[in-house]
């Protein structure tokens, strides 16, 4: 059976659920002709026609009110952003209006907002964020970063189904690096778990998107060190599954938290929390962090290379942490 | 008092109410049969209140006193004392006038098991763990105890194959204490144990002649008087089995304070003989039998086995036929009687029946040499053998 890379898996998340739900409709800027920058929308056009497959001005403010006046009045749009960092254009309506929609009326706005987001691909400081924790802290929203095809697949159509307005922040370095065998038949992906991607007895990395990969090699050199880590890949963000950050927390003693996300604000810093607050006793090490640093994202290669964490960072910390 | 681990008797405040205290400076001393110890103010500020009297005994966990801080009130209570009852290491092992100068504080250190993660305090405290035990044997960064080594000492202790047929018991306050005085005096002092033997015709004698006018003055009178006086004589004259080790000091004690051991339950007790250079063998005799007494009975007060500077053993009680002390710190020898018994010896070329006893003194051989040990001996058994 064919493998399916990451970015394939979005767009036949995407296509199905047009082909299954008629108020689904896609908007965003060059999606209809060009199928996307990033080829999300490839054929949709074609298949779908202009009225659902919706080609807009350079103006993220203007996709995202649209998208989510049309929530509003019962459509499901999924409207892309070029570059996740554009975002921030519309995110007073996202945060100030969208998110407060089901809590002032219970008018529910069933609307995606996706997009790539990231870095490792020289993309500079405008092409590679990660702006999910601008929503992580807004609540009424949701917010998923998947790291693989199948939960890319799987939680972009559960997007689409969920009443509450969704982003979905894809990694554009794991689009076409990333592949696997998809089931033919229909799944979804539950928004808000978390699952173990190895199982560990020494240390527990939590982490979510692009770097999942890096603790897993992470895992892979140490455990010819005898050093064994946990992997889990949160998936969701907001709401995230606390219970399996507990668990395994509670299982190894020794957690490192580790995101492509800069430091201060980031994820982490709300896992360390809970974690002390919640798991306190069952701590054998500090809680360590593994983050870019704070500042923008370089273009310069070397300077980009050294800002993303990497697999030598965990190993680094890890040995750190198993020798406490 | 007894070997309980419930209660202390506060015996010395070392300040007034209203004096300045700092942290870790010594405030009140406490004892127990076994252990005397200067307890360190666990905070800063104004002596305000003192709760405890000297000379009351009291349960642990009682507020002895109140630090003052400005506005904020810190009670002072025996927890600290509890603690360091717990780990004798920390306390001053043996009462003496002059306590060794090992700081409580600094020994408290070396025998606490470090920085505990909270898993680990956690574990400890579910399993029943005491993590002194593990202190120094932590895998971890800079020794620390770590989780593993945690589980590890807990897989180790349920799966020991003794687990079934043996019963553990923590030692009692006393026992600890003993064990731990024992292996420090190994460690202090300069072990060597002589012998002499004593023909005891002369004692026996003299004392055949007293006991009746002793039992009419009420005291019982038994052959350890003789000894202890012998003992007490030989140590005027030679002063060096008198004394203790400071650093690279000789301390000479110009009273003599003999310490008997007690065989009581649980451990052993050396109630001390005040004076015992300026008494007769009457009153060395009243002053046995009434240590001994008071120390069975648990009734002896803390100040009564303080102080000692010289000890007498007597296995010889129990059938021993001798045996190799070891000496009670900070003191330099200790005297141990064997039993009496018959003996065939040689006395002017004809072999004859003679009570004899077998002596042996322990001495610490960092002050005390071998001749000097010998010529002490050989004085007492001058006495013993012509005692008139």
């Amino acid at each position: 059976m064919a493998l399916t890379t990451y970015v394939e898996a979005i767009r036949q998340g995407i296509w199905e659920e047009m082909e299954r739900d008629e108020s689904v409709f896609v908007l965003g800027e060059d999606v209809g002709i060009y199928g996307g920058a990033f080829k999300v929308t490839d054929g949709m056009l074609d298949r779908f026609g202009e009225s659902r497959v919706v080609d807009t001005p350079i103006s993220e403010s203007g996709i995202v009110g649209a998208a989510i006046g049309a929530a509003l009045m019962g459509m499901r749009p999924v409207a892309e952003m070029q570059f996740a960092d554009f975002i921030s254009c519309g995110f007073d309506q996202i945060t100030n209006f969208a998110a407060k929609c089901r809590y002032r009326w219970n008018a529910p706005v069933p609307m995606v907002i996706r997009g790539p987001s990231g870095g490792g691909v020289h993309g500079g400081p405008f092409h590679s964020q990660n702006p999910e924790m601008y929503f992580v802290h807004t609540p009424g929203l949701k917010v998923v970063c998947p790291a693989t095809a199948y939960d890319a697949k799987g939680l972009i159509k559960a997007a689409i189904r969920d009443n509450d307005p969704v982003l979905f922040f894809e990694h554009k370095f794991l689009y076409r690096r990333i592949k696997e065998e998809l089931p033919s038949e229909d799944f979804t992906v539950p928004i808000g778990k978390a699952v173990i991607r190895r199982k560990g007895r020494d240390i527990s990395v939590i982490t979510y998107g692009a770097m999942v990969y890096i603790a897993l090699d992470a895992a892979k050199q140490l455990e010819k060190e005898g050093i064994e880590l946990e992997v889990l890949d949160l998936r969701s963000l907001l709401p995230y599954d606390r219970e399996a950050v507990l668990e395994t927390a509670k299982k190894t003693s020794k957690v490192i938290l580790l995101h492509e996300d800069t430091r201060i604000g980031g994820f982490a810093g709300e896992l360390a929390a809970l974690i002390s607050e919640e798991a306190f006793d069952y701590l054998d090490g500090p809680i360590r962090r593994i983050t870019a640093p704070d500042t923008p994202v370089p273009y310069s290669p070397p300077l980009e290379e050294f800002f993303l964490p990497k697999v030598s960072d965990v190993t680094r910390v890890a040995r750190e942490l198993h020798a406490y | 008092m007894g070997e309980s681990i419930f209660e202390g008797t506060l015996t010395r405040w070392l300040k007034k109410p209203g004096d300045t205290v700092k942290r870790d400076e010594p405030l009140f001393e406490i004892s127990t049969d076994k252990i005397d110890s200067e307890i360190p103010a666990p905070a800063s500020g104004t002596l305000q209140q003192i709760l405890v009297q000297e000379g009351q005994t009291v349960e642990i966990n009682t507020v002895v006193g109140i630090i003052g801080d400005g506005s904020v009130v810190k009670e002072t209570s025996p927890t600290s004392a509890t603690s360091v009852t717990a780990a004798p290491r920390a306390t001053t092992p043996e009462p003496t006038a002059t306590p060794p100068p090992a700081v409580s504080g600094e020994e408290e250190e070396s025998a606490a098991p470090g920085h505990v993660s909270p898993i680990v305090r956690r574990l400890a405290r579910e399993h029943g763990i005491d993590l002194t035990e593990l202190a120094g044997k932590g895998t971890g960064i800079n020794g620390r105890i770590t989780k593993n080594d945690l589980l590890a000492f807990i897989e180790q202790r349920s799966t020991a194959p003794a687990s079934a047929d043996v019963e553990r018991v923590p030692m009692s306050a006393m026992r600890k204490s003993i064990s731990e005085h024992m292996v420090l005096s190994l460690r202090t002092s300069a072990h060597v144990t002589t012998f002499f033997e004593v023909d005891c015709s002369s004692i026996l004698t003299a004392r055949e002649a007293l006991k009746s006018d002793f039992e009419r003055a009420g005291t019982k009178l038994t052959v350890t008087p003789f000894f202890v006086l012998a003992a007490v004589r030989a140590l005027k004259r030679f002063p060096i089995l008198n004394a203790s080790v400071e650093g690279d000091t000789i301390v000479y004690k110009k009273t003599i304070n003999v310490g008997i051991a007690v065989n009581v339950e649980g451990g052993l007790i050396v109630p001390i003989i005040k004076d015992a250079g300026e008494k007769n063998i009457q009153q060395l005799s009243e002053a046995i039998n009434d240590l001994g007494e008071r120390a069975r009975s648990k009734r002896l007060t803390p100040e009564e086995v303080k102080g000692g500077t010289f000890s007498v053993t007597n296995p010889g009680q129990f059938g021993a036929v001798i045996g190799t002390p070891i000496i009670n710190q900070p003191q330099v020898a200790i005297l141990c009687m064997g039993g009496i018994k018959k003996r065939a010896v040689v006395v002017d070329d004809a072999i004859v029946a003679r009570p004899m006893i077998m002596l042996a003194l322990s001495f610490d051989h960092r002050i005390i040499d071998g001749a000097t040990a010998d010529q002490f001996m050989a004085d007492i058994q001058k006495q013993l053998e012509s005692w008139s």
